[in-house]
């Protein structure tokens, strides 16, 4: 069939249209905000953080008990309506307990994942970067730190500086980084192989830059997994930690202590321990669906 | 590639070196010694005791001997258990962890990966959401509420699994599931977050656009480029668990090497302090290095310090 | 790559398949020795029990713990043993005669023998008591021959074993010879650190002890056949002793698991005969519902646990304050809420069981208003105005969740009663233990197991201020006099009220704050009898059986 040339006409161009873009432009962190808010999960475990927070604040105030008095005569009472989560072998309020100990908890936690992030991430990018001669000897002094025996760096901490919340930090940083920056070593490693980094580096960009553009972003998954185990691993530790002695003084409590305590009283008094197990559940789940999203979020070939 | 070998175990001499010297120092300052107890010795018994154990010699006298030692393989008497010498202590305890942490990483291994695969190949699908969900239960249960819970259901409730102590191989299966919960969980997260990574690269649209089916592109090309982190998080955590949980074993009643490296602590008992300590930096140093060698042959394209580049 | 699936594959079926045949693997327990309705003559007598950790040695002149003496009760045997009524009776001695100044016993051997079929004569115990003496052994609990003339000179470097009291004059005969009058010599014979060795394989073969095997011979009613350390010690019938128609048990099986929940859990499954004290420990969350159901035992024992106070610090310098403080607790209330164990509150420093007139004590439990008392006086002693002033107080001990309860109660208890707010100081065991002994502390928990049933084993301690269990720099010269005079007196009574009037002393200047004594508690089988525990707490099985 044949069409007459009449049937097209020329449109022509404007200049202007050629530079409309479909859509509106944002910058990296609006658009990982975006990505971020479509999962539904990532929400669903943001929201329930913020609940956690607002309670570890608020919950200690939400009862006429505090955390430290004793009441012997009512010990062991299954939950009611005058003890909501119930009271402990010493007669002491469950839930206000439960609260303060969130507290602690969600302290340490973030506390020394932050810790372990800024101090993991640098040595273990800087000495997979380096390679060679660097990285050997940075990975060789990290070895030691970690075959030193755990507890008696912490012993000879507790001494020095006295048992307290900052001393606990201390002693679960002193070789916390130590297994983020084996992961984040590796990843560069495989990374700075790749094209792009050839390229920045023909462009003239500095180590600093290559980093912390290139190598950094793009072993954010791995980072991010890590911290996610990083934080239950800071609780457990400062339980087991205050189990030998060489934690918390009592009657603070934080929720590994009250996990401690609780559990061989699991057949008799199951609240004790079902409390602050649970919510050390929801908080880390809550952490770990966080940081999938951010992950998802950040990793630009997931972009639409 | 033999030279790149001979130059790692060189600095692995060097940092079990530095180990070494490091716990012993640490090991004397700290307050307390082998003979604190509750009734004070009296001095001359004190005295007596130090002497027979040389603690009486200059410090350097003492380290100098203690290397010498260790190099014949000899870590000398136990303070605290009269019987037994620290060799003897290693060489009963150790098979025991040893074979409990073997399960425990074979089940965290094949558990981990196969659910990181599934959850990524899956992703955002309820086989996804079920994956990562057990994946936080296993991180977010410690293992000691993990054993204890084991044992309360399934051995004393339930009456399928024995209670305690190492005897068959019933009596492993709770101790080995207690102590890999979290291995298994992590790995599974490790897995899939690169896996995710894996697949979204072009050489896996590459092959899909050839034509290879979604399980050879999986066995082939994406595993193992995913392995990464997985290995890398291995090496410390086999020495780890093969040299024992000290509350798993007190749980379980095992007699395995765990509860030494925290009772010698608070015993003082120093040799024994010295000889796990060497012992497990041994394991933790050769996994590492066995790690970094995995490196090189899964991702060809890392070159090892000492290798042909040094860059 | 397809290899690698396939390995992980084959890895899971492998593992799969020894879950498989090994479902069929019977669950050890329930087929023990508790079963009550066995035929009465078909009851197994074989005995399982946890001695909770691995004894450090099994010489008798070395063992300085609990665990490692329960199992030497058990293989070897004394000049005398304690009785099922708490009185020691002979036993490797057939005939025991003491001289008029009471400083001479000459202790005439049964015919009897090792294991091995070796005699056991007397230059076994001369063997073993001076091996434990010699400073080369390192023997720690050598304190405990002391009372021999001249063991203190030869263990502490400054006499000759030559001269030591003690003589073996033929095969059958052993001549001890004592510093002091010592009317608990009998019981003490009876202790771990008097038990004899076989000289004979001792001499030629200096680690006899660290092994069962044929080294290693009793003259008990059990010999050890297996020590699997870390992990179990069997025990069996010793076929020459000489009194083994009285031993009924053909063998015991003990087991080491450190954790109290998994021994009762075991106990229920018929695993274990016995869970508690004293060879383990029962949760303390267990031991109300233990008790509802009847099954628990209690039997008070000769021990006490107290708090320390450093005399020679502020405030505890003064006397008025430290009694103070111990008047301002409710005992009764911790032991009904947190220890749970039918303890008694303890307003004494020396057991009822030895004296039975400190079940009521010194003073009342709980007596808030005397302690405010103390408390003001104290104040104007020491020049303060109100509590406010005083300097800080901690309050120290090691690390156990009994401990530490206990602490946190106490520590509510002054607030509540004297308004002195406290803090906890919770430690480490070496850490804390160095602490207390170089008086690097205010408050301290202590306690003390009686060795032997003697009331100067409580108060002894406190006679010098740099004494080994002393640990709160107090001493005091009438104490030291009227101690010294217990020593040399040797009407039976007249002791017994010198003793009595240096306690009184303690108690009027309180350098250390008693709150309870000690009691055993456990469960045990109901078809297991005669199991003989002592005063003191410790076990024997010679006696005991299945029905």
């Amino acid at each position: 069939m044949q069409i007459s040339k009449d049937k097209f006409q020329l449109v022509g161009t404007h200049l202007t249209d050629a530079e409309k873009i479909s859509k509106p432009s944002l910058s990296f962190w609006k658009d990982v905000f975006v990505r971020f808010k479509k999962n539904k999960l990532a929400i669903f475990g943001l929201v329930l953080l913020i609940i956690l927070i607002i309670m570890a604040i608020a919950g200690p105030h939400m009862t006429p008990y505090d955390y430290a008095t004793n009441d012997l005569s009512n010990k062991n009472k299954a939950p009611s309506s005058e003890h909501w989560f119930g009271t402990d072998d010493l007669g002491r309020d469950v839930f206000t307990r439960t609260w303060e100990g969130a507290r602690i908890s969600i302290f340490i936690g973030v506390a020394a994942a932050l810790i372990d992030l800024f101090i993991g991430v640098l040595w273990g990018g800087i000495s997979g970067y380096k390679g060679g001669r660097t990285d050997e000897f940075m990975m060789r002094l990290a070895d030691v730190l970690y075959g030193v025996p755990y507890l008696l760096l912490v012993i000879l901490l507790m001494v020095v500086l006295g048992q307290g919340l900052g001393t606990m930090i201390l002693a679960m940083t002193i070789t916390g980084w130590i297994n983020m920056a084996r992961i984040v070593r590796g990843q560069v490693l495989s990374l700075k192989s790749q094209e792009y980094v050839l390229a920045a580096k023909t462009l003239g960009a500095s180590t600093s830059r290559i980093m912390a553009k290139h190598l950094i972003p793009n072993s954010m998954a791995p980072i991010l997994v890590t911290m996610t185990l990083t934080i239950p691993n800071a609780i457990f530790t400062e339980a087991f930690l205050s189990y030998l002695g060489l934690g918390l003084t009592p009657p603070l409590a934080s929720w590994g202590t009250m996990a401690n305590d609780g559990l061989p009283a699991l057949r008799y008094y199951p609240w004790r321990l079902f409390f602050p197990a649970t919510f050390i559940c929801l908080t880390i789940f809550a952490f770990n669906v966080v940081g999938d999203g951010l992950r998802d979020a950040l990793d630009p070939r997931l972009r639409k | 590639m033999a030279k790149c070998i001979g130059k790692r175990l060189l600095y692995m001499l060097i940092s079990l070196w530095l180990i070494i010297t490091a716990t012993f120092f640490f090991m004397r300052i700290a307050p307390g010694n082998p003979f604190t107890s509750e009734k004070k010795l009296p001095p001359e018994i004190e005295a007596n005791l130090n002497a027979h154990f040389g603690l009486d010699k200059p410090w350097y006298a003492q380290y100098g001997d203690y290397l010498l030692r260790i190099l014949k393989w000899d870590f000398g008497p136990s303070f605290k258990y009269k019987a037994q010498t620290v060799n003897d202590l290693i060489s009963e305890g150790f098979p025991v962890s040893a074979a409990l942490g073997l399960e425990a990483i074979l089940l965290a291994v094949a558990f981990g990966i196969i659910l990181g695969i599934i959850a990524a190949l899956k992703h955002n699908k309820w086989q996804d959401y079920t994956a990562m969900i057990v994946a936080v239960l296993g991180i977010s249960v410690p293992s000691f509420i993990m054993a204890t819970f084991l044992q309360y259901f399934l051995a004393i409730k339930m009456g399928i699994f024995p209670v305690a102590r190492w005897e068959s191989f019933m009596h492993t299966v709770l101790p080995a599931i207690a102590l890999g919960s979290t291995p298994m969980a992590f790995i599974a997260r490790l897995t899939r977050s690169s896996m995710l990574e894996v697949l979204s690269n072009d050489y896996i649209k590459t092959a899909k656009a050839k034509g290879l089916s979604s399980g050879v592109i999986t066995v082939k090309h994406a595993i193992r480029n995913a392995l990464l982190p997985v290995v890398t998080y291995m090496g410390p955590l086999t020495a780890g668990i093969l040299t024992g949980s000290f509350v798993i074993e007190k749980i379980f009643g095992i007699p395995g090497l765990g509860s030494h490296f925290v009772t010698s602590i608070s015993n003082r008992d120093y040799t024994v302090i010295m000889g796990v300590t060497v012992f497990y930096s041994i394991l933790l140093l050769l996994s590492i290095l066995l790690v970094d060698i995995a490196y090189g042959i899964i991702d060809p394209r890392i070159k090892l310090a000492g290798g042909k580049k040094g860059e | 790559m397809k290899k690698r699936l396939s390995v992980l594959f084959s890895m899971l079926l492998v593992l799969s398949m020894f879950l498989a045949a090994c479902g069929g693997n019977d669950n050890a327990g329930n087929d023990n020795g508790g079963d009550k309705d066995g035929s009465k003559s078909d009851v197994p007598q074989e005995l399982r029990v946890n001695i909770n950790s691995e004894p450090p040695s099994l010489h008798p002149g070395l063992a300085k713990d609990s665990t490692s003496g329960t199992v030497l009760r058990q293989t070897f045997e004394g000049l005398t043993r304690i009785g099922k009524d708490g009185k020691p009776i002979e036993a490797a001695a057939e005939k025991i005669e003491v001289s008029e100044d009471q400083k001479v016993y000459t202790f005439t051997l049964r015919d009897a023998q090792w294991s091995n079929g070796d005699p056991v004569v007397a230059k076994d115990f001369e063997y073993a008591w001076k091996w434990a003496l010699d400073p080369n052994n390192q023997s720690e609990y050598a304190y405990q021959l002391y009372y021999i003339k001249g063991a203190e000179a030869a263990n502490t470097g400054s006499g000759s074993m030559d001269d030591v009291g003690i003589v073996a004059k033929d095969d059958k005969t052993l001549e001890v010879t004592l510093e002091n009058p010592t009317p608990f010599f009998l019981e003490l014979t009876a202790f771990y650190t008097y038990l004899p060795i076989n000289s004979k394989i001792a001499e030629a073969n200096k680690d006899w002890a660290n092994d069962a095997g044929e080294n290693y011979t009793s003259n008990g009613p059990f010999v050890m056949t297996e020590w699997s350390h870390s992990d179990k010690i069997v025990l069996e019938k010793n076929d020459t002793y000489w009194d083994k128609d009285a031993v009924k048990l053909e063998k015991i099986e003990m087991i080491m698991i450190n954790d109290p929940n998994t021994e009762l859990s075991m106990f229920d499954n018929g695993e274990l005969h016995w869970a508690g004290a004293p060879t383990g420990a029962l949760p303390t969350d267990a031991m109300q519902a233990l008790k509802d159901d009847g099954r628990l035992i209690t039997k008070p024992i000769a021990g006490i646990y107290n708090y320390k106070f450093n005399t020679t610090v502020e405030p505890f310098n003064n006397a008025n304050i430290r009694k103070a403080f111990t008047f301002a607790i409710n005992r009764q209330e911790i032991i009904d809420n947190i220890l749970q164990g039918e303890q008694l509150p303890a307003q004494a420093i020396v057991p009822p069981t030895m004296f039975p007139e400190n079940e009521e004590g010194y003073f009342a439990d709980n007596d808030a208003e005397k302690a405010k008392e103390y408390l003001q006086k104290g104040l104007e002693e020491l020049g303060l105005k109100d509590v406010s002033e005083l300097p800080a107080i901690t309050l120290s001990y090691n690390t156990s969740e009994g401990h530490q309860k206990i602490a946190q109660a106490i520590q509510d208890m002054w607030k509540q009663n004297l308004g002195v707010e406290v803090t906890l100081d919770n430690q480490e065991w070496a850490v804390f233990l160095d602490k207390m002994h170089s008086l690097d502390y205010q408050v301290g928990r202590m306690g003390w197991l009686g060795d032997f049933n003697d009331a100067i084993n409580f108060l002894e301690m406190y006679r010098d201020a740099d004494g080994g269990n002393n640990d709160t720099g107090w001493e005091s010269k009438k104490f030291q006099d009227l101690l010294a005079q217990s020593a040399v007196e040797t009407d039976a009574e007249k002791r017994q009220q010198l003793l009595k009037d240096a306690e009184a002393v303690i108690m009027d200047e309180m350098p250390v704050m008693p709150i309870y004594f000690y009691t055993e508690n456990w469960v045990q089988a109901d078809n297991l009898k005669d199991v003989v525990i002592s005063g003191l707490g410790d076990v024997q099985y010679k006696w005991a059986y299945f029905e």
